[in-house]
């Protein structure tokens, strides 16, 4: 043997070492049905395969009732039943079809369905075939409800007219509305937190904008050129600070809001602020939560000038790290006691600048993870040093608007 | 060659690299100085990182090499590394950048919305690495060892130590400056020598390479033979030798050989006389070179396809290579990657007309390398040769560190995307630490492989790698970028069947476990038939499986093809998981 077969031995054994990790974590969990010593009772047992099954149901329906869940939940809901076949609808259309019979009885479905759309009751009824072998003689219907009245229906075709099969299908159609219900709620969680952007949104306005056009008025008659310039960078700032589209944004696109920002801030406060910037060029395209990194901007500069007499340094960092961004936002002004901290950001007290370091913090670990959140240091006369990371990509999240072309 | 030169040259050219890596010219400006955000990569300066980061070894050392062992058709690695751009400006360029994707894995995700094919990608971009990283590592050796006279397996380490250490504590943190450096650099070291070289070889009365007969000492020259080799004398020569031929000793004595083959035993010095027509290496059961055989062996048939393997794969992989991808991310907007991609293939069309100028100079000055299976130092060598002198030392040490260049810039790439890779979707958890310890992983692999495995022609083994990136990536991204039509199951089946098949030959063939004949050829250049293969899969099992198509398949490919301006808000309702 050579060295070089042993080389690929070597790599071929890596391979398949990590070929084994991976089909391992993925079959980690499936390896629960192996006959055991003590596994219960035959009903014991009934009654775990049966929450088993209804578990592995619930993922896809949690995402709300759309073709894709509806295929995944039928083909894991129909063993559960044990019907011949089970269709689920919403209130327009059969979304998923698991079992034989689809080509005869699809078309029929929504004439069956909508009588129990209307009333919202569970009805049990003779499948009318012309086929003679065809299993699907009867058919019981129950309705998927949410908050907003019958989502849609579950129907289950029997071979026979069976009490069991009525009252199954009636339970795992409530047990099916329970799920769609925590979809809801998922969502009405999502748009919560949007509510909240929009309620951020209108938060910056009052105090800056009066601030800032005092300061520019300031400079009217003894600088005209400079007071111009400010209004523009007013202008453009508030035109993206209020921008109504988009839940994203780029890195670059933030970053001139803050520049435009601290250049207000800047003509407010004269030399008593200093800010540095230091921006790897790489990163700027990186696309971010809007309005994730400005709220943090502020509550620098405010901690830095508001509240005591000195000047004031502001350091601005994104760095590039591998698959991530960092960006990290800096001041060696008041800081804060780390315990009234996290109270804040654990949403139990609140403060005027406390809305944006949770509201930030909550944003990001919803769309990133747990992983994300914000990381702050600092002590009461030590400053404050805030790291953000963000992933360079993660799924469904897209900048809706380009670089801005506007001046 | 006198050490002092070089060693400072490889030292300065390691250090030049830290240093720009870990302080960088990061932007740092005052609010005075507006509008940083605006000042995002210029196409101009991406490009030249990327081309820094894309010409290795093979590039450098390579392609020289293979052009003074087997002749002008070897021209079609350097068109092939060129054109494979082409193909990624055309097709894959602008819409990998609109996708948002960082890594090839995260493409995968956001066009098939599966995490099951981000896996499967994952293991894919982590051998490509590997298998591109192998070269570069052996590389490193073989020009540490000829121009110190270290072991074999020192530059290896070092190259290894020096990337994995910078990349680890974060000093790549100014990439698009470190790489856009290395590829200047790396021009002035091959574009300077070789001036001085034609002149000197004008000045010589410029002797003509001859490609279609035997290479010919050009003077008497004595040559050293570091592993037993068999050789094919055409003619019968007298040739002084010291060492043992054919089983019998001798020492510094004139030996009249026969015409045939004839067995040179490791250590065995050749004076060859001027005029002397160099021997040809032949293929032995023992000898890991000879996989390449059939290429220079002279059937036609297995020339022809060879040529269409190196064409297919050169053209092909070029998109799949996992830090060739990333790089299009610095780029502000789709357009800008499409123009970055432009100039890339002007900075590497350009880098390309040096090298093969160095084979065809080395055929004729330093036929004897072709002998001792060192081709690759043919770059290396002939600034002593050919000049000599202070001056032949000092641009020899000027090559060495565009040789080092080149191992750093593209192992650093190479290692970051890897390690990238790793951390995100096979390590449990994430953090920096992990990041670190995915770096050592991601180097450790390919250098306990450069350690025993030895001997590859450096292009030749980064032909591999294309190859299996070919039959993988390319299907993937051409047909997630412009069909519709591409469901979850089917990408699997196409990166599982078609860069299955080529990792497989690939591998086997590196372990010398390929057959004689045809076999061999079809598993040495695997990426005519993987190629189809890895399509044809694709294509059949997708069409199966209709059902399966993403949700968001339309508005992903909208999102992809429309320039970002036009695009309005392409999400699914409560879209952020």
């Amino acid at each position: 043997m050579t060295g070089t077969g042993v080389a690929a031995l070597a790599a071929a054994g890596i391979l398949l070492l990590a070929l084994g990790t991976a089909i391992g974590r993925l079959t980690a969990g499936r390896g629960g049905d192996r006959p055991d010593l003590d596994l219960g009772t035959p009903v014991e047992r009934a009654t775990f395969h049966t929450l088993h099954t209804a578990s592995l149901a619930a993922p896809p329906l949690r995402a709300g009732l759309t073709e894709d869940t509806a295929r995944k939940a039928t083909r894991r809901l129909r063993p559960l039943l044990g019907t011949e076949a089970l269709c689920l609808t919403d209130r327009d259309a059969v979304l998923a079809w698991d079992g034989p019979g689809a080509d005869r009885h699809r078309q029929q479905v929504m004439a069956l369905v909508a009588e129990v759309l209307d009333s919202g009751r569970s009805r049990s009824v003779h499948a009318e075939c012309d086929e003679l072998e065809c299993p699907l003689r009867w058919v019981v219907i129950a309705p998927l409800t949410g908050e907003e009245g019958v989502l849609g229906a579950l129907v289950a075709y029997g071979s026979r007219e069976s009490a069991v099969l009525v009252r199954a299908a009636s339970e795992v159609a409530r047990w099916v509305s329970v799920q769609l219900e925590l979809a809801e709620l998922d969502r009405s969680r999502t748009r919560l937190i949007e509510a909240e952007i929009r309620a951020l949104r209108a938060q910056i306005s009052p105090h800056f904008i009066f601030n800032s056009l005092a300061a520019i008025a300031s400079f009217v008659r003894t600088d005209p050129e400079r007071a111009r310039e400010l209004l523009l960078e007013f202008a453009d700032f508030t035109r993206y600070s209020f921008r109504r589209h988009g839940e994203f944004t780029q890195l670059a696109d933030e970053l001139r809001s803050i520049e435009q920002y601290l250049a207000l801030a800047g003509a407010r406060f004269g030399d008593r602020l200093k800010v540095t910037l230091q921006v790897a060029p790489e990163v700027l395209p990186v696309t971010l939560p809007f309005l994730c990194l400005q709220p943090l901007v502020e509550n620098a500069v405010k901690h830095g000038l508001e509240d005591s007499r000195n000047e004031c340094r502001v350091t601005i960092a994104a760095q590039d790290a591998g698959a991530e961004a960092m960006v990290t936002i800096e001041d060696d002004g008041v800081g804060m006691d780390p315990d009234v901290l996290r109270g804040i950001l654990a949403g139990e007290r609140t403060t005027s600048s406390g809305i944006g370091l949770s509201n930030v913090d909550e944003r990001l670990r919803q769309v990133y993870g747990d992983d994300y959140g914000l990381v702050i240091e600092t002590a009461v006369g030590a400053g404050m040093k805030i790291t953000v990371r963000i992933p360079k990509y993660r799924a469904g999240v897209h900048s809706s608007a380009a670089s801005r072309t506007l001046t | 060659m006198n050490q002092t030169y070089a060693v400072t040259a490889v030292t300065v050219v390691v250090l030049a690299t830290v240093l720009v890596g870990a302080l960088g010219l990061r932007i740092s400006r005052t609010t005075s100085d507006f509008y940083v955000a605006s000042r995002t990569v210029k196409p101009a300066l991406n490009a030249a990182a990327i081309s820094g980061e894309y010409l290795s070894a093979a590039s450098f050392l390579g392609i020289a090499g293979l052009v003074l062992l087997q002749g002008p058709e070897m021209l079609w690695y350097p068109v092939g590394y060129t054109a494979g751009h082409l193909v990624l400006l055309v097709l894959v360029a602008a819409p990998l950048r609109r996708s948002g994707a960082y890594t090839l894995s995260d493409f995968a995700e956001a066009r098939l919305e599966s995490a099951q094919v981000r896996r499967l990608a994952s293991l894919f971009v982590v051998g490509i690495g590997w298998l591109y990283l192998l070269p570069q590592l052996q590389g490193a050796g073989l020009t540490l060892q000829i121009l110190t006279g270290a072991p074999d397996w020192l530059g290896s380490v070092v190259v290894a130590v020096v990337v994995t250490g910078a990349v680890a504590a974060g000093g790549m943190r100014s990439i698009t400056f470190v790489q856009a450096f290395q590829y200047w650099l790396k021009l002035t070291a091959l574009l300077v020598p070789a001036l001085f070289l034609v002149v000197a070889w004008a000045g010589d009365d410029a002797p003509r390479a001859r490609f279609d007969a035997p290479a010919v000492f050009h003077k008497h020259t004595a040559v050293r033979v570091d592993d037993t080799v068999r050789v094919d004398f055409e003619e019968p020569l007298t040739l002084t030798v010291s060492g043992t031929v054919d089983g019998d000793r001798h020492k510094e004595r004139p030996v009249a050989l026969a015409e045939g083959t004839h067995r040179i035993e490791a250590g065995t010095t050749l004076g060859f006389p001027e005029g002397a027509e160099v021997p040809r290496r032949t293929a032995g059961g023992t000898d890991p070179f000879s996989w390449s055989q059939p290429l220079s062996g002279g059937r036609d048939g297995y020339r022809l396809y060879a040529t269409y393997g190196l064409i297919l794969a050169t053209f092909l992989g070029t998109m799949g290579l996992p830090h060739v991808a990333v790089r299009f991310y610095t780029s502000p907007n789709g357009r800008a990657a499409r123009r970055t991609t432009l100039v890339v293939l002007g900075l590497i069309g350009a880098f390309y007309l040096l090298p093969p100028v160095y084979g065809a100079l080395g055929r004729i000055y330093a036929p004897e390398l072709a002998l001792t299976g060192t081709a690759d130092a043919a770059v290396l060598v002939l600034p002593e040769r050919i000049v000599g002198g202070l001056a032949g030392e000092l641009l020899g040490a000027l090559l060495a560190g565009g040789a080092f260049a080149a191992f750093l810039s593209t192992a650093s790439g190479l290692t970051m995307s890897v390690a990238g890779v790793l951390t995100q979707d096979v390590l449990p958890s994430r953090g920096v630490r992990h990041f670190r310890l995915a770096t050592l992983l991601a180097m450790a692999a390919p250098l306990a492989l450069s350690v025993v495995a030895t001997n590859m022609p450096v292009a030749d083994a980064v032909g591999l790698a294309f190859a299996v990136s070919a039959s993988s990536f390319c299907p993937l991204l051409i047909l997630g970028i412009w069909w519709r039509g591409l469901t979850p199951p089917g990408a699997t089946a196409g990166l599982v069947v078609g860069g299955g098949a080529a990792l497989t030959a690939v591998m086997a063939t590196r372990a010398g476990l390929a057959p004689e004949g045809w076999a061999h050829t079809l598993m040495a250049w695997p990426a005519v038939w993987s190629v189809p293969l890895g399509f044809g899969t694709m294509i059949g099992v997708s069409l199966a499986t209709p059902r399966r198509i993403p949700v968001g398949a339309a508005a992903t490919l909208a999102r992809l093809h429309l320039p970002e301006g036009l695009v309005g808000r392409p999400q699914r309702e409560g879209a952020p998981r």
